[in-house]
């Protein structure tokens, strides 16, 4: 049973009652090949919990009509509900501001939205952006995109054969040149939580502009921007348990005031003639056509169900899972985990000797557990610890040990039939 | 279910992952070609050393899964003393049984051993660890040694 503070009556409770947490999520009474899912494929995307899917269903189904457009009573509503989600947004970020969240497809939008919007009008050669070798192809390839446009150089801070970054090397890598510092706020492939708060610090400090992807950090509990100093944060609904094809964006007032529009469009404009256009107040004019309303107020739906079941709790249950995991999987002959740093989050990333992660994912899913096997879109990562793929089981708080018992199980059937 | 695995990781795929054949390269080669999927980062290199119309020599290098480095042993070994219209007859029924286009007894029968990866039709994002090294082989054999990708 749950605990609950006596003191303090309307507090979450302090521990996660997980069989009714995974009663609120369908999808897990799912049979996979004649076995129970075991969903251990999180870090690629969150199932979803039924205050989601009815959110969705019942925006469709009672409040559909377009937003910040009509007089009529249901797009006022529809308004309400969207701008409602935004607030709602804005607190998980600790954001000030309404106007600084910003809502987008997801992570990889909001990178490219600051590359171009910000980046571009203001890079030129000479000037450098700092990345790390942890980062997810969508925290690389669109500053890529933008060295190529303005003659920018990327630098790259290292990471030790843990995987962790070598934060030592800021004293080197982080100059006068750099412009923009983007880093991972938690690795996909290895779940390392980077310290982005002493990145954040030392950035700020060379006059550097600080943008935080968020997207396997969020799933994971709030964050706080203004006590974090970031000047951009991205994230995706999706891997938080929302609706897909929604992100966000935060980013500090005065830098957005001052960037041009990303896309042009309907609702990002105050007034449009043929000589000119006036742009939309912020977050509008980075919200350019209709934007995925259900999938916002389905987001804002998804972060209250969160906060009811309490944050830390969530957290300690996931502590839980990830040494359960590490244990159980760090002592299984054969096995060899990549990524120890010491500070992680409820990834586990691992090969098994002389069998290719692909036919490890092939046979763990005859056994119904899911995982991700592949480069998990951060090849440079895989690179490092010279291997082409790992199989990556990646948890979430509706996970259980024994799933992660079914996960070991399943190895040792791999082990069988490669023996 | 535990059957369709033991279709696809059959004895004769195991052994071949595990214990590949022809595994190395043919400094005489004179047709090459390499393979790529970007996907899971499989990667073949065949090399045919081609005596007028007969391949004396089929060989390959690189890494991939237990699918594909069986698919590419297997292959070798099958095509070696092989001309190159029967290879690329080979090719084509592979291909046709792999992606599950037919189910015709002759052609099974006339695949031999390479019969073996016809489990692979029932996992679709595992054909094209199976079809890589063919297709390798097909753009090797066409003298273009440019890198074939699955995508």
């Amino acid at each position: 049973m749950p605990v609950t503070d006596p003191t303090r009556p309307d507090a979450p409770p302090a521990t996660l009652d997980v069989a009714r947490v995974r009663a609120e999520f369908p999808i897990l009474a799912e049979t996979i090949n004649g076995r129970p899912l075991a969903y251990l494929d999180n870090a690629a995307t969150g199932q979803k919990p039924r205050a989601t899917i009815d959110a969705v269903r019942r925006y469709y189904e009672t409040t559909n009509a377009n937003v910040h457009r009509g007089v009529h009573s249901l797009s006022v509503a529809a308004t309400d509900a969207y701008e409602g989600a935004r607030d709602r947004v804005r607190r998980f970020l600790g954001a000030a501001d309404i106007r600084e969240i910003i809502f987008t497809r997801g992570t990889t939008e909001s990178i490219n939205l600051v590359a171009q919007a910000y980046g571009r009008p203001r890079l030129g050669p000479g000037d450098e952006i700092l990345i790390t070798h942890l980062e997810h192809h969508s925290n690389i390839v669109p500053w890529q995109l933008l060295c190529e446009q303005t003659g920018a150089t990327l630098r790259v801070l290292p990471i030790d054969d843990r995987g962790a970054l070598v934060v030592d090397r800021l004293d080197d890598l982080l100059t006068e040149r750099t412009r923009i510092v983007a880093v991972g706020h938690v690795s996909n492939a290895l779940g390392t939580v980077n310290p982005i708060d002493a990145i954040i610090e030392r950035a700020r400090a060379a006059g550097a502009v600080t943008v935080i992807d968020g997207a396997q950090a969020a799933p994971h509990g709030p964050v706080d921007v203004q006590e974090l100093g970031c000047d951009f944060y991205a994230l995706s609904a999706h891997k938080m348990f929302g609706p897909t094809g929604v992100g966000v964006l935060y980013g500090r007032r005065d830098l957005l005031e001052a960037m041009p529009p990303y896309q042009g469009g309907g609702e990002m404009i105050k007034s449009v003639t043929f000589d000119g256009t006036v742009y939309n107040a912020l977050p509008h004019k980075f919200e350019a056509g209709t934007p995925n309303i259900a999938g916002v107020v389905g987001l804002g739906a998804t972060i209250e169900y969160l906060e009811s079941l309490g944050w830390d709790a969530i957290e300690a249950h996931e502590r839980h899972l990830l040494d359960d995991a590490t244990e159980k999987l760090g002592t299984l002959p054969g096995v060899r985990l990549i990524g120890t740093a010491p500070e992680k989050i409820a990834v586990v990333s691992f090969v098994v000797e002389g069998i290719h992660p692909h036919d490890v994912g092939t046979i763990l899913d005859h056994e119904g557990v899911a995982i991700r096997t592949g480069h998990h879109c951060a090849q440079p990562v895989m690179d490092f610890f010279d291997v082409p793929a790992t199989a990556r089981a990646s948890f979430a708080l509706y996970n259980t040990t024994d799933e992660i018992d079914a996960l070991v199980q399943g190895l040792q059937r791999v082990m069988e039939v490669f023996g | 279910m535990i059957s369709d695995l033991a279709d696809l990781y059959q004895e004769i795929i195991v052994d071949h992952g595990k214990r590949p054949r022809n595994l190395r390269v043919i400094d005489v080669a004179n047709r090459t070609a390499e393979g790529f999927n970007p996907l899971c980062g499989d990667r073949v290199r065949v090399y045919v050393q081609v005596d007028g119309e007969r391949l004396a020599d089929i060989s390959f290098t690189g890494s991939g899964c237990a699918i594909c480095t069986a698919s590419a042993s297997l292959m070798t070994q099958f095509l070696k003393d092989r001309d190159e219209t029967a290879a690329h007859e080979t090719f084509e029924q592979f291909i046709a049984v792999v992606t599950g286009q037919t189910d015709d007894e002759d052609t099974l029968t006339a695949l031999g051993k390479l019969a073996a990866l016809a489990g692979v039709r029932k996992y679709p994002v595992r054909v094209k660890c199976a079809t890589l090294p063919w297709h390798t082989l097909e753009a090797a054999l066409q003298d273009t040694d440019n890198v074939v990708s699955t995508e």
